[in-house]
């Protein structure tokens, strides 16, 4: 499948604008998951900038789509989509994890309007996403769930759980979406936990599987266009992705899991951003 | 003395519940043939979801199938349903204050035949910590069917814990829920605050007590949290001495909620206070369940020895 080249610039450029706000959200000498929140952005603005419904003007609206980053630590590509949609005043973005702020240091369904959920304590979010899809089926909506589920975060018993039940249930208005950024909080997933064949994984326990370039928008689309026309099972879409991506100091890196920026970087982080802003609106 | 199951009562309540309210759904993880949550499977397969033995798959999707507006009632027994999935309680379910409604099934020590692992010591206290979540000890099948269905109605998330076996009925059938801890018999020496089960020991203990010259007051404390902090005050108020009865660690459980309430209640209610209960220990197996329960101090001679004691402490 094709698709309108107008389309591919403007997620392109929506894309980097979300890293324009990753970044603002992490200000220098501030602790910010800048390696997994830019490894999804390219999903996540695909998602929200076109393959979802979404409803800014009502956050809970019935017919919308929902999204959950079970990988909760990510939130930052969530806040910058939502911020980007209007769901918030731009002016959030500097307040990241501040007390009594609206954006906390993981997804809060309480404070932040476009939020679904509670995530951050690793392994819930699929088996949530899981609920919303079963929930949503009942009531007759065709509304689609999708979870947003780490490379790393499959450390976690709790997935595979989920990931039988959902076959199981024949659920086929949820879509997993693997971030395989190949690095974890510590080290690299070879070093901390090595696990072979992750899409065989998935097929194993009965999911579509669709293996992407989870940086190229014309993949990301046909696999979530190919998801919707899955029938009577779950599609995962196993996304290999750059942890860090777009920012080459952090790429690959294990240390910007969870780092604070010097001065220079965080001027590198930002010149960077908006280059690839610039060079996508080209 | 009519006996009735806790287990019974919820299936049906839950059931009556399906059939009011299609907002209600149900989560079982291979159990329901004894949490009898299948009575509901058996009306409403729809709305009925097995998710087998994983129980922290369930307690999540529990919270997924509320986000979408459904109340969600998960049952299991009482240490799968809380110890096991406790991080999925806390976050996907006690944070969001959502609509989970979890019924620890074979509660306290009612399992009797399998065991310290399925004998639940800790579920009160470990659900009682949780900020947003309430936890209900029904005393018999009455009040079973009366806090199954005032769930429903209770926003977020609660948890309830009942017994495995046939016990004798204390309470009236059909009851309005106010959430307030109720006076059962009358006296004038000590008060025995009891939950579960431990309510119709306490009533036996007090007759015995009776028996002996001592006048004792039993009050069933079926809602732990929020705790009718004003009822237990007033039902202490000019009794020498209290004692409380649970079938569950002491630690955490009723013994510390009734504690924490008289502490810091005005210096008239700083009365000598025993707990009786499960002292820091798991259980074990046992051919019968009275026979456990004497053994960890919870005969109704025992219970009668108790209230004894903390009056010899006044």
């Amino acid at each position: 499948m094709s698709y309108d080249a107008k389309l591919l610039k403007y997620l392109k450029k929506m894309a980097a604008q979300v890293r324009v706000d990753i970044v603002e959200m992490i200000p220098p000498g501030k602790a910010g998951h800048l390696g997994g929140s830019s490894s999804i952005a390219d999903v996540t603005a695909a998602l929200y900038f076109h393959h979802m419904k979404v409803n800014k003007d009502d956050p809970k609206d019935p017919n919308r789509d929902r999204l959950v980053f079970s990988k909760g630590h990510a939130a930052l590509t969530q806040y910058a989509c939502l911020c980007e949609l209007g769901y918030f005043d731009r002016k959030w973005l500097k307040e990241v994890k501040t007390l009594h702020g609206v954006l906390q240091g993981h997804p809060d369904m309480d404070k932040t309007p476009g939020i679904e959920a509670v995530t951050g304590s690793l392994g819930q979010g699929l088996s949530v996403s899981l609920g919303m899809a079963l929930g949503l089926r009942l009531d007759g909506s065709d509304s689609r769930v999708y979870c947003v589920v780490g490379d790393g975060e499959m450390e976690e018993g709790q997935i595979w759980e989920a990931a039988m039940a959902a076959p199981a249930h024949k659920v086929d208005n949820l879509c997993a979406i693997v971030d395989c950024n190949k690095v974890q909080a510590t080290d690299t997933i070879e070093n901390v936990l090595p696990f072979a064949n992750v899409p065989g994984k998935w097929a194993a326990f009965g999911w579509h599987v669709i293996e992407i370039d989870g940086h190229n928008f014309e993949e990301i689309l046909a696999a979530l266009d190919e998801a919707k026309t899955v029938k009577g099972q779950p599609t995962v879409i196993i996304a290999n992705t750059i942890k860090g991506k777009g920012f080459p100091f952090a790429e690959g890196k294990a240390a910007y899991h969870n780092a604070a920026m010097s001065e220079e970087q965080f001027a590198e982080a930002q010149r960077l951003a908006q280059e690839m802003l610039e060079e996508a609106d080209k | 003395m009519e006996k009735s199951n806790m287990r019974k009562a919820y299936g049906q309540a839950l059931l009556d519940l399906g059939k009011e309210n299609e907002k209600i759904v149900a989560l079982e993880a291979d159990l329901g043939k004894s949490t009898m949550s299948n009575m509901f499977g058996g009306e409403f397969p729809n709305r009925y979801f097995q998710m087998g033995i994983a129980e922290a798959d369930m307690a999540s999707t529990a919270a997924g199938l509320a986000l979408t507006g459904h109340i969600a009632y998960m049952s299991t027994f009482a240490v799968f349903a809380t110890g096991r999935p406790y991080d999925q309680i806390r976050s996907s379910i006690c944070i969001p204050r959502l609509n989970v409604k979890i019924c620890g099934s074979s509660a306290g020590l009612s399992d009797f035949g399998d065991g310290k692992t399925h004998q639940s010591v800790d579920d009160i206290a470990i659900m009682r910590v949780l900020p947003n979540m309430k936890v209900f000890s029904p005393a018999d099948a009455n009040e079973t069917e009366v806090i199954t269905k005032a769930m429903a109605d209770i926003p977020g998330p609660c948890y309830i814990r009942v017994n495995r076996n046939d016990v004798p009925l204390v309470t009236e059938k059909g009851a309005a829920y106010d959430g307030k801890v109720k006076c059962m018999k009358d006296g004038s020496d000590v008060v025995i605050f009891a939950t579960g089960y431990m309510v119709w020991r306490a009533l036996e203990a007090a007759k015995k007590l009776e028996a002996e010259g001592v006048s004792a007051r039993v009050v069933n404390v079926s809602t732990i949290k929020p705790l009718d902090a004003e009822g237990v005050l007033a039902f202490a108020k000019g009794m020498k001495a209290a004692l409380t009865v649970e079938e569950a660690s002491v630690i955490g459980g009723l013994g510390s909620a009734v504690a924490e309430t008289l502490i810091a209640g005005p210096a008239e209610s700083r009365i000598p206070l025993v707990r009786q209960g499960m002292m820091d220990t798991f259980g074990t197996s046992s051919k019968e369940y009275e026979q456990l329960l004497e053994e960890y101090g919870l005969g109704i001679d025992d219970i009668a020895a108790k209230a004894k004691e903390a009056l010899a402490l006044a």
